[in-house]
């Protein structure tokens, strides 16, 4: 399978890769997909909870290519963002960045996921203090 | 000097012997007759020269040469096989034997004769990937016509056995196929030692041209015969017309003497080349699971998981290696290896899956680099893996709620 040479680039060379303390409660922590199904993602988030501006963004991906590319991406475009801005990053624009064939749109469908999972752990978090 | 990238895919294909392209040319040009013209000496060439490479092929599994079916290769031999005594022997009945890990040509034949009325047993594996020889005497019946079970397996490289099976078929009266294509060339297969009826050869995997197979058919103890699956002009004693590929079949003769001569030397040679790559990758890595039995295996094959790390990255990882996954990200289905899958080890293992097929060009050198590369991705990929985190923070992967998708 021939990869778009931005997918290559991430795999390379892959931004944010590491891990938040996930007891932190302006981390949001999203962990999707099944090891069965050959694609795990971890993706966190920590937010300013005076701006609701994303600080920090990490992530760890058990997966394809594609499927690290599109968490990597996931996580530079998270960077700077609100949380309201970042709920709004859609599988089909990670799809149009990385040249996604159709095969791996499920890899931006994960990110998509992951993203809001991390979101929706940080919002339940800050609700609970 | 290494040469990129490197070539440990001998599984798959394997590149040619360039003593075998030696043999052929001349049948390209001056040679260039069909071997069914009878009347001129063009024919008469040609026929001489596939006459000599039954006799090369025949002796390597120490059968008759009048007992070698040359086809397209060995997919249209498992069909002629399979097909042709279940139509031959419908009469007696309608039950054929196989297993789980067989290959597609195997078990899609099998498939389409189920649809056609045939009924089908596909014989679960244990864990080290071979059939239990008490399940397939238990699924044997009067209705039984045929068994196929397959000699080496493709993705894992176990060995089946094979002389406990042809003996099994021999005591029930039933007939028995075996796919030898991964074991002929590289471990002793002899058609009479091991009681096999029919056995399907491909010249592509010992060293020889693409396009080429055959069909070994028992001739005596019992007589078998087969319906052709193709009809024409009753070329192969009329299991298989069409035109025979001369310079192809030249081939695979010389494919099959240099097996036959040098397979002694060459095996201790790729299982030293083996174990030099498991052994080297157990010193620096942990958590790697091998698929399949160790103890009866192919010289030259190692399927190895590297837990937490997806196989396809990994194949990313070390692209200037050309080895095979069984993770589905690698396959058109997106499903995982189905063979892995029979090992009944998990999902997540076959999916971490990568296939290494040493061979006849394959060096000491080649396999140091591979597995420097190999622990500096697999290292690299592990940092990244969320899976390998939770494993050393205490996690057990198995109790957790896992969405799948």
């Amino acid at each position: 399978m021939a990869y778009s040479d931005k997918v290559v680039d991430h795999f390379n060379n892959p931004r944010n890769v590491g891990s938040l303390p996930k007891q932190d409660p302006t981390v949001g922590t999203g962990l999707v997909g099944a090891p069965e199904c050959g694609d795990v993602m971890k993706l966190q988030v920590k937010v300013n909870p005076d701006t609701g501006v994303i600080d920090e963004a990490k992530f760890k991906t058990f997966g394809c290519g594609s499927a690290i590319a599109s968490s990597s991406l996931a996580t530079e475009w998270l960077k700077g963002k609100t949380v309201d801005q970042a709920l709004a990053i859609k599988n089909t624009d990670i799809v149009a960045e990385l040249a996604l064939p159709p095969v791996k749109i499920h890899c931006s469908v994960l990110a998509e996921d992951a993203i809001k999972a991390a979101i929706a752990d940080y919002k339940q978090k800050q609700a609970g203090q | 000097m290494l040469k990129f990238p490197i070539y440990f895919d001998n599984h798959a294909t394997s590149p040619m012997d360039p003593r075998v392209l030696e043999a052929m040319l001349p049948y390209f040009t001056e040679r260039f007759g069909n071997a069914a013209s009878r009347n001129h000496k063009y024919g008469w060439e040609a026929e001489e020269g596939v006459e000599h490479a039954r006799k090369q092929i025949a002796d390597l599994i120490g059968a008759s040469p009048k007992e070698i079916v040359f086809t397209s290769g060995a997919t249209e031999s498992d069909n002629l096989a399979i097909k042709g005594a279940a139509y031959m022997y419908r009469e007696k009945g309608d039950h054929i034997i196989t297993a789980v890990t067989e290959h597609k040509a195997v078990i899609d034949t099998c498939k389409r004769l189920e649809k056609e009325g045939f009924r089908v047993t596909y014989l679960p594996v244990k864990k080290d990937g071979l059939i239990d020889l008490d399940q397939l005497r238990a699924a044997i019946t009067d209705k039984t016509v045929l068994i196929s079970i397959m000699a080496a397996n493709n993705e894992i490289g176990v060995l089946q056995p094979v002389a406990e099976i042809g003996a099994i078929a021999k005591e029930k009266g039933v007939l028995f196929h075996t796919d030898a294509v991964q074991a002929v060339g590289k471990v002793p297969f002899d058609v009479n030692a091991l009681n096999v009826h029919m056995a399907s050869l491909t010249a592509h995997k010992i060293y020889g041209p693409k396009g080429v197979g055959a069909l070994y058919v028992r001739r005596r103890n019992p007589r078998v015969l087969l319906t052709p699956i193709i009809d024409g002009g009753g070329h192969e004693r009329g299991m298989r017309s069409g035109t025979l590929n001369v310079p192809g079949i030249v081939g695979f003769g010389k494919a099959a003497e240099i097996c036959r001569l040098e397979m002694a030397t060459e095996s201790v040679r790729t299982k030293a080349l083996r174990d030099r790559l498991n052994d080297k990758l157990h010193a620096e890595l942990d958590e790697l699971y091998i698929n399949g039995s160790t103890e009866y295996r192919l010289p030259g094959n190692l399927n190895i998981s590297f837990a937490y790390v997806e196989g396809e990255s990994l194949l990313m990882g070390i692209n200037d290696v050309a080895v095979s996954s069984g993770s589905a990200c690698t396959s058109a289905s997106l499903e995982p290896s189905y063979v892995l899958k029979a090992l009944g080890a998990g999902d997540e293992l076959a999916h971490s899956s990568i296939r290494f097929g040493i061979g006849r060009f394959n060096t000491e050198e080649e396999v140091d680099y591979v597995v420097a590369k190999l622990v500096s991705v697999v290292s690299k990929l592990r940092e990244m893996s969320p899976l390998y985190e939770m494993v050393k923070e205490g996690v057990d992967l198995s109790k957790m709620q896992w969405q799948s998708h």
